[in-house]
């Protein structure tokens, strides 16, 4: 099990992880505020400013497993993994527009999940409902994604368990995640990302600077890669891969990254790092600054093609980041830069299980299976929810192959943008009707799954051509390929809005226009943020 | 009119077929590359300023 272990790396990275998830544990003092509040467990007491949020979004949204993932489809196929970069480009002027006004609704109704907004917007349980189990079902495969992203790494470091014993690391590092989540809240994987931050910037620089020159410039580099695609391409004509996109990759990118984009602030763990800042003011000044995060996530995908040049053997691409580290660096920063990539797996997760805790008390045990709990009982419930999440996503990596938790994943992000249309429209308008969205999101959710079948495996995109049962060939003829999430949320909104035109509701709506403006809040004298952080 | 301006480097991230080439290549990185990664700052700095354009 340790005969192959990489002593010095090892004990670098046991310390960094050591020494960071300490601080999870004194984070519950931070701030200090009755924890058995869930306002306070489960969203920080939402006094969380600018610069705070900007770690605890960055971290929270930029997981390991992307630090993994993105790199390897540009290691395995090229430009096509590059769709990472428009996807977090445009979706920035989209926060700036809608989240300060999801923000103040949210501040001023109590809100702390998109459950609770579309609850209070459409007075319909039942599309609250459905919206909460989206966001919990499309959580559990990314928390144990993120376990693959650190399994990666302790990989890596040369430890070859067997059987029980090849996941005893993720169990630790999880059991320490479950205990100072639990304990903390919210606070934890906000003080932690300060840290983890910090490390993965200095792993980024340190690749992108000297990687280059130790292969002989990006020149080079992409000279190897583009030779590498070449040689897969006429090893299997069937294989779109390349420097640049194919006529065919063409679709399927931008469609990917609009798709992608859409489905991202809706997944709880997104809207609750969103919902923990102080105010509008701390949402606007992040749209403009985590956009450093996509730039280094930019740098992160050329990983992909440096490990090409530097001809590192990997079994599958996904280790292609870790070799491409142990190759580069000495033993102490591969430890170092492991470290990093581990702790940023702990980030999304800690705030994933409590973003799927808050959804799960708030949304689906309180209104439907005890309506009178205390804000004790709710804070109690919802700590309990976050063990159960991780216990969850342990037992997915434990008991099903890893492709399991990937295509899962992927099908997450097709339901999860099912909930837009009831979130994002529901922030300008009460035009549409709660059970024509909850239909429409019903539509949504079988299209896009029945769209991602295939007989072989789960994919993300289709032609935009069907044989359709019942209804017999269909082609909008526009001769290109398009991310499934799209498709159905297309279906969904079409859906959504006829059924709005044919049936009126009188159901009632707790918020009003004003609340959705900044001078809502300024009104009741501001957030009063108690630190000028 | 400030949303307007948002739309803007939206359009140019998605519009995929122009930036879908090599040349010219910046210290050795093809255009694809480079272009995307020069994109993010200067859609930061839009945002930027339709936020100043709300303000004023």
């Amino acid at each position: 099990m340790f005969d192959h272990l990489n002593v010095v790396a090892t004990s670098v990275f046991v310390v960094f992880f050591g020494l960071v998830t300490g601080l999870g544990f004194i984070a519950s003092r931070w701030k200090a505020a009755d924890l058995d509040h869930i306002h306070e467990w489960g969203l920080g007491g939402r006094r969380f400013g600018p610069w705070i949020t900007w770690f605890l979004l960055g971290g929270d949204l930029y997981t390991a497993y992307t630090v993994i993932a993105i790199p390897a489809v540009v290691f395995a196929i090229g430009a096509y993994g590059f769709f990472a970069v428009p996807y977090t480009i445009i979706i920035y002027p989209f926060l700036y527009m809608t989240l300060p006004r999801l923000w103040a609704v949210s501040h001023k109704h109590g809100y702390i999940t998109a459950g609770d907004f579309v609850l209070g917007r459409y007075g319909n349980g039942w599309l609250e409902l459905a919206v909460s189990l989206t966001g919990i079902l499309a959580t559990m495969p990314y928390i144990a994604l993120q376990l693959v992203g650190l399994e990666k790494v302790i990989l890596a470091l040369g430890f070859s368990g067997q059987g029980v014993l090849q996941h005893a690391p993720i169990t630790v590092a999880f059991v320490i995640l479950a205990l100072y989540t639990y304990k903390s809240g919210l606070r934890a994987p906000a003080m932690i990302s300060f840290v983890k931050d910090a490390m993965i910037y200095v792993f980024i620089i340190a690749a992108v600077v000297i990687i280059p020159i130790e292969l002989g410039g990006f020149a080079k580099i992409f000279a190897a890669a583009d030779a590498a695609y070449a040689a897969k391409i006429a090893g299997n004509s069937k294989l779109a891969a390349g420097v640049t996109l194919t006529p065919g990759q063409i679709g399927p990118y931008i469609t990917l990254a609009i798709g992608s984009a859409m489905a991202l602030f809706m997944y709880p763990h997104a809207m609750t790092g969103a919902l923990a800042a102080s105010g509008s003011k701390a949402i606007r000044f992040n749209t403009m600054t985590l956009p450093a995060y996509s730039f280094v996530l930019g740098l992160i995908a050329l990983l992909g093609v440096m490990a090409i040049a530097a001809n590192v053997k990997v079994s599958s691409p996904q280790d292609a980041v870790p070799q491409l580290v142990l190759w580069a660096f000495p033993d102490w920063f591969a430890g170092f830069c492991f470290a990093a990539i581990a702790l940023g797996a702990l980030v999304p997760a800690a705030v994933m299980s409590i973003g799927a805790a808050n959804t799960f008390t708030r949304n689906i045990w309180k209104p439907f299976i005890h309506p009178a709990m205390t804000p004790r009982e709710e804070s109690v419930l919802a700590k309990l929810a976050s063990l159960v999440v991780k216990v969850g996503a342990l037992a997915v990596i434990f008991l099903m192959p890893t492709q399991f938790a990937l295509d899962l994943q992927l099908l997450g992000g097709v339901w999860m943008v099912q909930i837009f249309p009831a979130v994002i429209f529901g922030l300008y308008t009460r035009w549409f009707n709660g059970w024509a969205l909850l239909v429409g999101w019903a539509a949504g959710m079988i299209v896009g799954t029945a769209l991602s079948w295939t007989p072989t495996a789960w994919t993300p995109v289709h032609g935009l051509a069907w044989d359709a049962p019942f209804v017999g060939h269909v082609d909008l003829g526009l001769h290109f390929a398009a991310y499934n999430g799209l498709t159905a949320v297309i279906v969904n909104i079409v859906v959504a809005t006829v059924l709005s035109l044919v049936v009126r509701t009188q159901a009632a709506d707790e918020t009003a226009p004003a609340d959705y403006e900044d001078s809502a809040v300024a009104a009741e004298g501001g957030a009063s943020p108690a630190f000028p952080l | 009119m400030r949303h307007l301006l948002l739309w803007i480097p939206c359009a140019i991230a998605l519009w995929a077929p122009l930036y879908n080439i090599t040349e010219p290549t910046l210290f050795g990185v093809p255009f694809f590359y480079w272009f995307q990664l020069l994109l993010i700052p200067v859609s930061a700095l839009t945002i930027y300023a339709a936020d100043r354009l709300r303000k004023a």
